[in-house]
């Protein structure tokens, strides 16, 4: 039963730079993205090394006040602009949205190679930032330091997310358009996998969200240009309204941040379950309660600003609130569980780590949002914490969690299970060591953004560094195996984990640049698992 | 001995009621953490592929009263913490009436402190036991923020306005302060101590003069005289008679007053507004009166204008022309 | 068949495509709508703040400067629906003609915009060290002129756009592109230009027309 003709994969037979560079191909754009946020994740990474090697010991030995200061905003910049907002979206957004519904390619083609060299060129202003000295503001810019004081180079960073945030705005604009006009026929809304949801859910705040720390950026970068003033007290302006719009935008991001994870975590679970999801549309639905729910909760970053009492009152109620569609996303991901069939292999130890962390993660955010307890916790080590549960503990998980997932698929090779079950261990065993001691130094007091502390935060910072180079390893190990499977890594064939999902119903791994040989026609509900062995088996 | 200490000293009124509205999200959060982690292991462990004999028959993939249990719970957990955490916040907001007023002006990178008899303390807070203490508080430059784990309380330092926190120490002891909103270069330097001290040991430090860690300081000026002698030396005295024949109005009596401005709104006459009409008169201009008022922005330091507003505030009484 | 070539071969068949388009951007309007939002935002509560100098700082605006490119840009809406028509009937040549009058038209705006901009510098209402005007030290005027600046020159970006964009339709009109079967590009830019038209259309009362006359 063999083709006429065998196509070419996607990934061509022989490698022409222009055909890269300049490619229309949602996979090969997808690819793009790979390649680019990885080298900005281990810049981003570069600066976390540099923050837990001086938080070792309580005196500044390592890096001046200055340099310090320059480190943990590339960490943040970096990570949150550079690599966190377009990695999962970026990626396997860009490869899986159009296979999981039957399509082509993406609404937009030549508008999603715009979006990736937006978001690079952007990122490259950043690193341009960089090496002319950084700039010392932290990722959040607060005025009137960034916009009056500072000496580090705000405006050619503001510009690199000004633009980069425009690459945001219209991959989730081509989301937005293809999930309504490109499904397959018999792809109805409710037969969606989870990860499109997911994504449309993450689309619409992209959509609303992005323009406004767009604009704001841009009245910061005028008012340091041109000394407009709108932020100056000195000429009766508000350094809080820069928070307002500024937490406006980036509340909602971490919404943009985390729920593509919640895509790839449905997928993986329901897969190595062999089983139908649980709950697919409160799923679903929750996804949208998150996004509406969190372009209202921006003030609770505020409490402590001076905004009026009654202010804080109404963000902390909306910020319990839009908590319990998260818990609700945790336990039908639990349940899925139940009476299922479970393997567990990378892509799922990464998924069943994001449930435990994240569920902390978030949990701890609704300490935060505890009025009476946030005056006590706001800007310290707590806060920290709290973010990198729920970002790294959450996102990070599910971005491994999707790359061991799809790499067969995007690849067409296995790569090595004992190595991906290691790393997994190493990053959940270092990320913990990282990240708890800093609840416990958030509590008795360590401010974030400290270069230099009392003595008695020593113990536990030693350990955060400690649990940080553990962490380290478990990133770095995999770039190697994966990259290494490309050549000695056993084929993988269409379906290697007899996965439902229309991007693994086609002839072979890599798929070939059309995805399918035919358009296919749905008539199934997703997650038709009935408990079936995975194929390996 | 084995310490290995989990919160920071307990040493004021509310660090008793921070800690233990902790205690209980703690709990909820040790507790459904743990929750989701069993059921995890539990259910990887029991269902796990190689395990053939256990009963997979029936697996369900929807239940919607389970959603709904499991909607409802958390969130009359979440609205209990909610009401909580908001009564506990309204004790941190509501300041006391009679507290030890000291004012706080806080720039890039030192917390510089006035008493109200008239010490100044750079980086060091003495205050007395038992005693409410309330602090007024601006930035000179960006935003900063006073920060005393001890007491589980901080407050954002704004430029161009005051905010205000209020904390009543238990303990005798130095106790941290932070600065914890990033403020530049030197941010983690900007840190002092609170030094907590007995009624006795208090009214000897009182005494020592401005500068008591220097030997022989004259008695130094109350920010209230030190007020008064700036209200006179810049000419606010020349048309803010006391009376209201003069061609500003008589400031008597006008803290805490409601003011009617001439465009018909009405504010309340309070430090935010007070320090505004110094610096920037032309921005509210009271009913019946002309915007002729200099500007002062420039020419008065954070420490000036609220010795001046310490003045204002001690005119009190009956005097006909106050402010309408 | 010219139809194949417009099909890109992402869509099933022009309907899709069509449709495609048409919803990119009105998505693309809506986080437009949200870009100018911050800046109407920050208008909105400096000018509850600060309502008398507001009012002082737009009595200085020139409001018949103000109303004629509020005319002018209304009538270049017209001939951009003209244009769209044009499109749709098939009738190149109207097409081609339409475009040119709408971007003489924001051409004229443009020029009017440029002409205030150089009075208020000469005026000395342009904030930071040239704003010395009397108003200066009703400090808040500064910033009724910041967000003169940043509004009406964030709005003349997208004018300049969408004159370019303009451009590009009326050159591939010329090359033959559209018929009525594929003429996507010329109605969203049409929709386009009409979105920057409704910004202006705010942006004229708010600046120009607080206080009394």
């Amino acid at each position: 039963m063999e083709s006429l003709a065998k196509k070419e994969s996607y990934l061509g037979s022989d490698f022409d730079l222009k055909s890269w560079l300049l490619t229309f191909d949602h996979k090969r754009i997808g690819l793009l993205y790979l390649l680019a946020i990885t080298f900005f994740f281990m810049i981003g990474g570069i600066g976390a090394m540099l923050i837990r090697l001086e938080l070792l010991t309580p005196q500044p030995d390592v890096l001046s006040a200055e340099l310090y200061n320059r480190a943990f905003t590339l960490h943040g910049v970096t990570m949150i602009f550079f690599f966190m907002i377009p990695s999962i979206p970026g990626v396997f957004g860009n490869f899986f949205i159009p296979m999981m519904i039957g399509a082509r390619d993406v609404a937009f083609p030549r508008l999603n190679l715009t979006s990736f060299y937006l978001y690079f060129g952007g990122a490259l202003f950043g690193i341009a930032a960089l090496l002319l000295g950084g700039v010392d503001t932290g990722w959040t810019f607060y005025t009137p330091y960034s916009s009056t004081y500072s000496n580090s180079n705000v405006i050619l960073m503001a510009v690199g997310i000004f633009i980069a945030g425009f690459s945001s705005i219209l991959t989730g604009l081509n989301f937005i358009v293809t999930i309504h006009k490109m499904r397959a026929p018999g792809m109805t809304w409710f037969r969606l996998p989870l990860f499109v949801w997911a994504h449309y859910a993450t689309s619409l705040i992209q959509v609303l969200g992005t323009p406004v720390i767009a604009v704001t950026l841009l009245l910061v970068a005028l008012e340091r240009l041109l000394h407009f003033g709108i932020f100056d007290p000195k000429l009766g302006g508000d350094p809080l309204l820069f928070q307002h719009l500024f937490w406006f935008y980036s509340h909602p991001a971490v919404y943009i941040m985390v729920l593509p994870g919640m895509g790839v975590i449905s997928e993986v679970i329901a897969c190595f379950s062999r089983k139908k999801i649980f709950g697919y549309s409160f799923i679903a639905a929750s996804s949208f309660a998150i996004a509406l729910l969190g372009f209202f909760v921006w003030g609770h970053h505020m409490f402590l600003t001076g905004q009026s009492v009654y202010a804080g009152v109404v963000f902390s109620f909306i910020s319990f609130l839009v908590a319990i569609p998260s818990a609700v996303k945790v336990f039908n991901w639990t349940a899925t569980l139940y009476k299922g069939k479970i393997y567990l292999r990378t892509p799922m130890l990464y998924a069943l780590g994001f449930i435990g962390l994240f569920t902390i993660g978030g949990l701890t955010g609704v300490m935060l949002g505890t009025l009476g307890l946030d005056v006590h916790v706001h800007d310290t080590y707590f806060v920290v914490a709290h973010f990198h549960y729920v970002m790294v503990g959450g996102t990070i998980m599910a971005y491994m969690a999707a790359i061991h997932f799809w790499w067969p698929k995007m690849f067409g090779r296995m790569y090595s299970e004992f190595l991906g079950r290691l790393s997994a261990l190493l990053v959940f065993v270092g990320f913990n060591l990282t990240f708890f001691p800093q609840f416990i130094l958030g509590y008795l007091g360590m401010p974030r953004r400290y270069h230099v502390y009392p003595p008695e935060f020593q113990v536990l910072n030693v350990f955060s560094s400690a649990g940080a180079s553990i962490l380290a390893v478990g990133f770095i190990l995999p770039f190697f195996y994966l990259l290494g499977s490309l050549v000695w890594g056993k084929k993988a064939g269409p379906n290697p984990w007899g996965a439902t999902g229309l991007e693994w119903q086609n002839a072979d791994s890599p798929p070939i640049t059309e995805n399918f040989e035919k358009t296919p026609h749905v008539t199934e509900d997703p997650y038709e698992y009935h408990g079936e062995d995975m194929p390996d088996e | 001995m084995w310490s290995f200490p989990l919160t920071p000293d307990s040493a004021s009124t509310l660090s008793g009621s921070v800690d233990a509205l902790m205690l209980f999200l703690l709990l909820v959060t040790i507790f459904f953490s743990l929750l989701i982690a069993f059921f995890i292991v539990f259910f990887a462990v029991k269902y796990r592929a190689s395990n053939r004999t256990v009963n997979r028959e029936g697996a369900p993939d929807s239940h919607v009263g389970l959603e709904i249990v499991w909607t409802v719970i958390p969130l009359i957990i979440v609205m209990f913490m909610f009401f909580w955490g908001t009564g506990v916040f309204y004790k941190f907001k509501t300041m006391p009436n009679d507290a030890v007023q000291i004012h706080v002006v806080g720039k890039q990178w030192m917390w510089k402190i006035q008493h109200p008899e008239g010490q100044r303390e750079i980086n060091e807070l003495h205050i007395p036991l038992n005693k409410a203490v309330q602090l007024t508080m601006i930035s000179e430059d960006v935003i900063h923020n006073f920060s005393v784990p001890a007491f589980r309380v901080k407050q954002d330092v704004l430029p161009g306005r005051y905010t205000q926190m209020w904390f009543q120490a238990t303990k005798t002891g130095r106790f941290h302060i932070f600065c914890d909103q990033y403020c530049g270069t030197l941010h983690s330097h900007m840190t002092g101590e609170v030094v907590v001290m007995a009624p006795k040991d208090y009214e000897a430090w009182i005494g020592k003069g401005p500068f008591p860690s220097e030997a022989g300081s004259a008695a130094a000026p109350t920010p209230t005289s030190a007020g008064e002698e700036l209200f006179t030396k810049m000419g606010c005295s020349s048309c803010h008679i006391a009376t209201g024949e003069g061609r500003a109005p008589s400031l008597v009596g006008l803290y805490g007053k409601k003011v009617v401005l001439n465009n018909g709104q009405s504010v309340i006459a309070d430090d935010t507004y007070i320090r505004e009409s110094i610096l920037k008169p032309a921005a509210k201009v009271v009913a019946g009166y002309e915007p002729i008022m200099p500007l002062f922005q420039g020419q008065l330091t954070e420490e000036n204008v609220l010795e001046l507003i310490e003045y204002i505030k001690s005119l009190k009484g009956t005097a006909d022309g106050i402010a309408r | 068949m010219s139809e194949f070539h417009e099909l890109s071969h992402q869509y099933d068949d022009l309907v899709q495509q069509r449709e495609a388009a048409q919803l990119g951007m009105w998505v693309f309007l809506v986080t437009e709508i949200l870009f100018f939002g911050g800046l109407f935002m920050a208008y909105t509560l400096y000018r509850m703040e600060y309502p008398d100098v507001y009012a002082e700082c737009s009595k200085l605006m020139d409001w018949r400067l103000g109303a004629l490119n509020t005319a002018v840009l209304l009538t270049s809406s017209l001939t951009m629906v003209l244009a769209v028509v044009a499109a749709e009937q098939g009738r190149i040549k109207a097409l081609i003609r339409w475009l040119f009058v709408t971007i003489g038209f924001g051409g004229v705006f443009l020029i009017v915009k440029a002409y205030e901009y150089h009075h208020k510098f000469v005026e000395h209402l342009i904030p930071g060290p040239n704003f010395t005007h009397e108003l200066a030290n009703r400090g808040p005027a500064q910033i009724f002129f910041s967000l003169y600046f940043a509004m009406t020159g964030l709005h003349a970006v997208h004018m300049i756009v969408g004159i370019g964009i303009l451009s590009t339709i009326a050159w591939m009109a010329s090359r033959g592109k559209f018929s009525p079967t594929y003429n996507n590009p010329v109605e969203i830019s049409g929709l386009y230009w009409h979105f920057v038209d409704l910004v202006w259309i705010f942006l004229f009362p708010l600046l120009y027309l607080i206080g009394s006359r």
